[in-house]
């Protein structure tokens, strides 16, 4: 490169580079840090040091708010990521498989909109609905907190099924049905192992998600169905406590866990697949 | 042909039910004034004839009342802030990532999203204890001398006071959307055909030269992209505000929550719903132009 040419010489280019990123990692992880290291801190003032002490862990563990709200909340993300998957699989079905049908745009609009929506208007036109119809969903509580979560789940699980089946070659499916496989056969013996890994990934997405919820749970909640996000809220809304902290410390060890463990066994399939594939091409050129 | 009505059937009904109707009610609810307990019925049934009554005192007030104009002024003017923060932080970010060895870029990409699986509740409730006085980030900004520079455009009141500030809102926010904004950039610039800079540089063009007019314009799809990501959820935000924001950064989001659970008074809350939906809907529009051009280009 002639001197005329270079802005910045190559040294300074590269260095610059990994400054950067460097600087936008730590924005990314300081303050996940520092809930980790402020949760051993046995001053309760968030910022000084006075030792380290594992009493928020002991009070933690005797919280019965905090307990029962993450009991509730590990329920639903159960039961809204399991339901969203479900619909986010059959609405992607109809989106990739389906090129006309009545209503088509009215669809896909309507699939794609809670991801864009804000979430206080889908917590508020939801509520307004179960209010409006109080006699068929009863009061407000687990279930309609499920619906909620639901509503946004399935958005998210539809995007990431979809993506999967618009990459997957038809020809598979129409080998299949060549075979004489009825179409059942075909989704449950070729698309479902296919888009597994998807399904996965959109189950753990929405389970996050659902446990992460703060507002749309707000609108849906009822008396005595306090999810974990709400209890910390109000906690948080009042300034910093240090039970809080505690709390962080252990989703984000659980959250660690888990992310490691899928990425290890999606790794591990996804090597797998490509040595069956290599196989049946050398076994087939 | 059965089972392909029951594919699309139970997730359509489904949408119709939960996300069409409700919607439909807040319409409704918009252009009715609350009742002693629920809000009032905008039709009745007078003589055998459908009586429509329509108020639309909600939005006069919305448009005549200072506050839901200011509020909803702010809304755009932080999300505005956020998003153009989240851009320079982000372009060079994602440009980095993308030009970094190939080896480690799947590993680059997995820790931009890897805070995505931790709470977002608890991550912003984390800026609290840097921010506080005395808190690390805190520190910092002092022994940078950065107050003055805050001080001047308004983005803190006090010297040494970051808490509940425009300032923390908007930190707040622009780490929250951050890796929103990466990775529709990312995508863009690390299916760049690098050939192109080689050519350019071929031809005379310096590097800087090259970058803006090959590199940005071809990552164009991956900023607007990005924008709207950032630019829209910020908009309607509500947990950011509440917790990092103060007496002076009263945003829309928090405006509804408090016609709704304070006031009680749903038509109004309604009303504020649907304006805010009719300022999301312009950004929204150019979003879609851009994803369906790419598709197309892609395919």
């Amino acid at each position: 490169m002639s001197t005329r040419r270079a802005l910045f010489s190559p040294s300074f280019a590269i260095g610059f580079g990994r400054g950067w990123l460097t600087a936008g990692f730590v924005f990314l992880y300081l303050p996940i840090l520092t809930l980790v290291i402020y949760s051993f801190n046995k001053s309760p003032l968030p910022t000084v040091w006075g030792g380290f002490t594992l009493d928020w862990y002991v009070k933690l563990a005797s919280d019965q708010e905090m307990l029962g709200g993450l009991w509730l909340s590990l329920q639903i993300a159960f039961m809204s990521a399991t339901t969203s998957v479900v619909l986010g699989c059959l609405a992607a079905f109809s989106l990739v498989k389906y090129s006309r049908f009545t209503g088509r745009t009215l669809f896909n609009g309507m699939v794609n909109a809670p991801l864009v929506m804000p979430e206080v208007i889908v917590g508020l036109s939801l509520l307004l609905l179960l209010v409006a119809l109080q006699s068929v969903f009863g009061a407000r509580g687990m279930m309609t907190i499920w619906l909620g979560h639901v509503l946004l789940g399935m958005s998210y699980a539809t995007v990431v099924v979809q993506a999967r089946l618009q990459d997957m070659n038809p020809q598979l499916e129409e080998a299949a049905m060549d075979l004489g496989a009825r179409p059942h056969q075909v989704f449950l013996l070729v698309t479902l192992p296919l888009i597994s890994q998807a399904l996965a990934s959109a189950w753990l997405l929405t389970f996050s998600l659902s446990l992460d919820d703060v507002v749309v749970s707000a609108f849906l909640s009822g008396p005595g169905s306090t999810t974990m996000p709400l209890v910390i809220f109000s906690r948080a809304r009042l300034g910093l406590n240090p039970s809080v902290n505690a709390v962080a410390t252990v989703i984000i060890a659980i959250v660690a866990v888990f992310v490691t463990v899928a990425s290890v066994l999606i790794a591990r399939a996804e090597r797998r697949r490509a040595e069956e594939v290599n196989a049946a091409l050398r076994a087939n050129p | 042909m059965r089972g392909r009505t029951l594919v699309i059937g139970v997730p359509f009904a489904w949408l119709m039910l939960f996300f069409l109707a409700p919607f439909l009610i807040v319409l409704n609810y918009s252009v009715s004034e609350m009742g002693s307990v629920r809000p009032e019925n905008i039709y009745a049934v007078v003589d055998g004839a459908i009586k429509l009554t329509l108020k639309y005192s909600n939005y006069l007030s919305i448009a005549g009342d200072g506050l839901y104009f200011k509020a909803y002024l702010s809304s755009l003017k932080y999300a505005a802030i956020t998003t153009v923060l989240c851009l320079t932080i982000g372009y060079p970010f994602a440009y980095f990532m993308a030009r970094a060895r190939a080896t480690l870029q799947p590993a680059l990409l997995m820790l931009v999203m890897l805070p995505f699986w931790t709470s977002f509740l608890l991550r912003v409730y984390a800026w609290k204890g840097l921010l506080e006085e005395g808190g690390w980030v805190a520190r910092l900004l002092q022994a940078l001398h950065l107050d003055g520079l805050l001080l001047q455009t308004g983005m803190i009141a006090a010297a040494g006071k970051y808490m509940n500030t425009p300032f923390s809102l908007v930190i707040g926010m622009t780490y929250t959307y951050l890796p929103f904004m990466i990775l529709p950039l990312y995508a863009a610039l690390a299916k760049m055909d690098l050939r192109l800079l080689e050519a350019a540089a071929d031809l005379g063009a310096t590097p800087w030269e090259a970058f803006w007019k090959i590199t940005v314009p071809l990552s164009k799809a991956g900023i607007i992209a990005g924008s709207m990501l950032v630019f829209i959820p910020c908009v309607g935000e509500f947990v950011t505000p509440e917790l990092l924001g103060g007496p002076q950064t009263l945003m829309i989001g928090r405006v509804l929550w408090d016609e709704f659970f304070s006031n009680n008074d749903w038509p109004m809350a309604s009303s504020v719903a649907v304006v805010l939906i009719l300022l999301i809907v312009v950004p929204l529009a150019v979003f879609n132009k851009y994803q369906a051009e790419a598709q197309e280009r892609s395919r």
